[in-house]
């Protein structure tokens, strides 16, 4: 792909970002300002901002990568990361407003007037942040390479420089403005090419997916393969070109391969002739487009459990991640909260109807991914591919332009949210300069673990983030926000055992390779059993703990659940120097 | 810095009665009864948490409860999943597509709720 217009694109994104954030900069002057933006930001500007920073790397290239791998039964992911806002919206939206709470262990010492929950929910803030930074830098380094070719780290490395210098210099003021201009950028980079995919698909003829066929080369493609590669061979297949394959030398010659599993050596080079069928990484599931169609028909172990468990990390991870509830704080009262979060209902459907319609037309145009497993590019690759001459390339750039908004921008809201707990919570350092210091420990940490990361999809990486969150801090907030017979003691029993059983399974799904084990759906989706166990625990515990229900229990949840501006003492609001006295900060 | 100067005194024609005054009061209105956490005011507050937690568990229950029959529908019936709406598979016409539009309904209808609650609410506690 010509890589002059994606330069240009992520270039025109990142200065475009740093611009706004220096605009933010000069209207943002006083500590208040700087973390809230005052509270003056109405239900649009925080709805598109809740949007333009939750559409991550997840939802713009790797939603419809593993839909292309995958199948139907990766809709999952969509569905799941808006009903999050449902259940946001119903049972969290208001109260969290009015708890007054900026970050989620804010939230923790508001309602349990405890330090020791409060820092409990800051690690497991601090966790959950770190996780979902990782898989952005991740994807932007795959952008980049795929748009440019150049190293996988350095997409990452800038990212991780642009955010952090834009966060540092405008705060959240700025980040608003980003954040809000981010969605419209995404939503526009991802339904324009899809208007002209769909016609290019027209005019190709409007070829259907239900065949029992394998996908196909539908031109001469050349396949390099960057590193050694282990594929599946559906029937005899015939190609040539250069490397070794199962160790022999291969130079040009026209090759007969059997059915079976076969190795390529890093380095080769092969072209395969229009019509053949594609060759699948063996990792990947080998179907034919009509069983691909279908939901819950790719096999694997344990169909039902994957899907459950994804659904419930979704649908109760929203909650949880810290940089949604940021967003929370700008908005006046609670009522402005809850319909906010109805925008974003609305912003975030249109935005996921896009998605599914790359996956499915990659299977037709881009089925070479299949056999290099860079699944995650389908999006990246498919415009210049289908539409023909610049067009096709600009549309590319575009693409491209998105995607790095999308890195950019949920990077930065993770790394406000991130460094505010950092601030607050570990460095206990004070104002403006322990914010900065803050952010920029935000983004060292991740880069650090991108090193460590082996090839696991994007969106799967973001789906552990959600089951943590899930695990621990969504039952703290439920619980917390709905029933009066919590305790300080079964808040942090919850936590922790929702909590670290979560984020253990996590880390073990992206360090180690257990994708041959039985037990890996458990590990890599760790939510169906991580989700009731934190309820539970957190439940019984503080059922057998009755002496520790905090003292002042009634005025929070009067704070908490009544409406604003009805004179009742417990809404006050508190100012960002109580927040901090709260906090000894 | 400069003294602040004292604005210039003005005299003012008093042409209505002030009808933006706040009413008075009756001794004991709802807002003392739950600032002072009497048990009438605790029972005020339990009422309302119990109505927004009801409606709230309702909306999820029945959109969740919805879609969670969905994958189970898609194993053990699998015909279902190849019934074709407008030439595309049912599976990807409601997950891709038809989703979206009802979380928004529940989500207004949702908002409509929470708010009349709360409305009523506010008039027990202002009227009494």
């Amino acid at each position: 792909m010509n890589s002059t217009y994606g330069v240009v694109a992520v270039l025109v994104v990142a200065l475009g970002t740093m611009l706004i954030g220096a605009y933010g900069l000069r209207i943002s002057r006083t500590t208040s300002d700087f973390y809230v933006a005052s509270r003056t930001v109405s239900p649009w500007w925080n709805a598109s901002a809740i949007g333009g920073e939750y559409l991550s790397a997840a939802s713009f290239v790797g939603i419809a990568g593993l839909i292309f791998a995958h199948g139907p039964d990766m809709l999952w992911f969509p569905v799941g990361y808006t009903a999050g806002y449902l259940v946001l919206l119903t049972l969290v939206a208001a109260p969290l407003r009015r708890s007054g709470a900026y970050t989620l262990p804010d939230f923790a010492e508001a309602r349990f007037s405890s330090p020791v929950v409060r820092r409990v929910a800051s690690g497991l803030a601090i966790a959950i942040a770190w996780l979902y930074l990782l898989p952005q830098f991740k994807g932007a380094g795959l952008t980049l390479h795929t748009v440019t070719g150049a190293p996988d780290w350095l997409g990452g490395l800038i990212v991780a420089v642009v955010v952090t210098v834009n966060v540092v210099s405008g705060g959240m003021r700025s980040v608003t403005f980003v954040q809000a201009f981010q969605y419209w950028l995404k939503l526009t980079a991802i339904a324009v090419p899809v208007v002209f995919l769909l016609l290019a698909w027209r005019a190709h003829g409007g070829e259907r997916l239900n065949g029992p066929e394998f996908p196909v080369f539908r031109q001469t493609t050349t396949v390099d393969f960057d590193t050694s590669t282990l594929i599946h061979v559906e029937a005899p297949a015939n190609f040539s070109g250069h490397g070794l394959l199962d160790g022999v030398r291969v130079d040009g010659d026209q090759l007969w391969v059997n059915a079976g599993e076969h190795t390529v050596a890093a380095g080769s080079s092969f072209v395969f002739p229009a019509g053949e069928t594609v060759p699948h990484l063996e990792s990947l599931p080998h179907t034919t487009n009509a069983d691909w169609a279908l939901p819950m028909a790719e096999g694997g172990q344990f169909p039902l459990y994957a899907v459950y468990s994804l659904i419930l990390a979704t649908f109760l991870g929203t909650m949880g991640l810290p940089h949604v509830i940021v967003r929370f704080y700008t908005n006046p009262n609670g009522r402005a909260a809850r319909r906010t979060t109805l925008i974003v209902l609305g912003l975030l459907g249109i935005f996921y109807l896009m998605p599914p319609i790359y996956g499915v037309l990659g299977r037709l145009y881009t089925p070479e991914l299949l056999l290099t497993g860079d699944t995650d590019a389908v999006v990246l690759v498919l415009p210049s591919r289908m539409v023909g001459g610049v067009g096709g390339q600009l549309l590319g750039a575009l693409v491209a332009g998105g995607a790095f908004a999308a890195f950019l921008s949920t990077s930065s809201g993770l790394m406000v949210s991130l460094a505010g707990v950092l601030s607050q919570d570990v460095l206990k350092m004070r104002g403006v300069r322990g914010f900065r210091i803050s952010a920029a420990l935000a983004a060292i940490v991740p880069l650090a673990m991108t090193v460590l990361v082996g090839g696991i999809p994007v969106a799967d990486m973001v789906g552990l983030a959600f089951a943590v969150a899930a695990s621990s801090l969504c039952p703290l907030l439920l619980l917390g926000i709905w029933s009066t017979r919590m305790t300080t003691t079964g808040a942090v029993a919850g936590m922790i055992a929702g909590g670290v059983p979560a984020l253990a399974a996590g880390i073990v799904t992206i360090s180690a390779k257990t994708a041959d084990q039985w037990y890996h759906v458990f590990l890599s989706r760790p939510a169906a059993w991580t989700v009731p166990l934190g309820f539970v625990v957190m439940y019984v515990v503080s059922l057998m703990t009755p002496g520790r229900i905090p003292e002042n229990v009634n005025r929070v949840m009067v704070r908490l659940h009544a409406p604003e501006n009805l004179g009742l003492e417990m809404n006050e609001e508190p100012s960002m120097s109580d927040i901090r006295r709260r906090t000894g900060t | 810095m400069r003294p602040e100067q004292p604005p210039p005194t003005q005299r003012v024609v008093v042409t209505s009665p002030r009808t933006g005054a706040p009413r008075p009061r009756r001794p004991y209105p709802t807002s003392r009864e739950i600032n002072e956490q009497s048990q009438l005011g605790a029972l005020y507050m339990r009422s309302l948490i119990r109505t927004q937690r009801t409606l709230g568990l309702l909306v999820v229950g029945l959109v969740a409860g919805g879609l969670g029959t969905l994958p189970l529908v898609f194993k053990f019936a699998p015909s279902v999943s190849r019934i074709q709406v407008l030439g595309i598979g049912l599976p990807w016409v409601l997950l891709g597509a038809v989703v979206f539009p009802v979380f928004v309904l529940a989500g207004w209808f949702y908002v409509r709720q929470a708010e009349r609650s709360e409305l009523a609410f506010a008039e027990l506690v202002e009227r009494s």
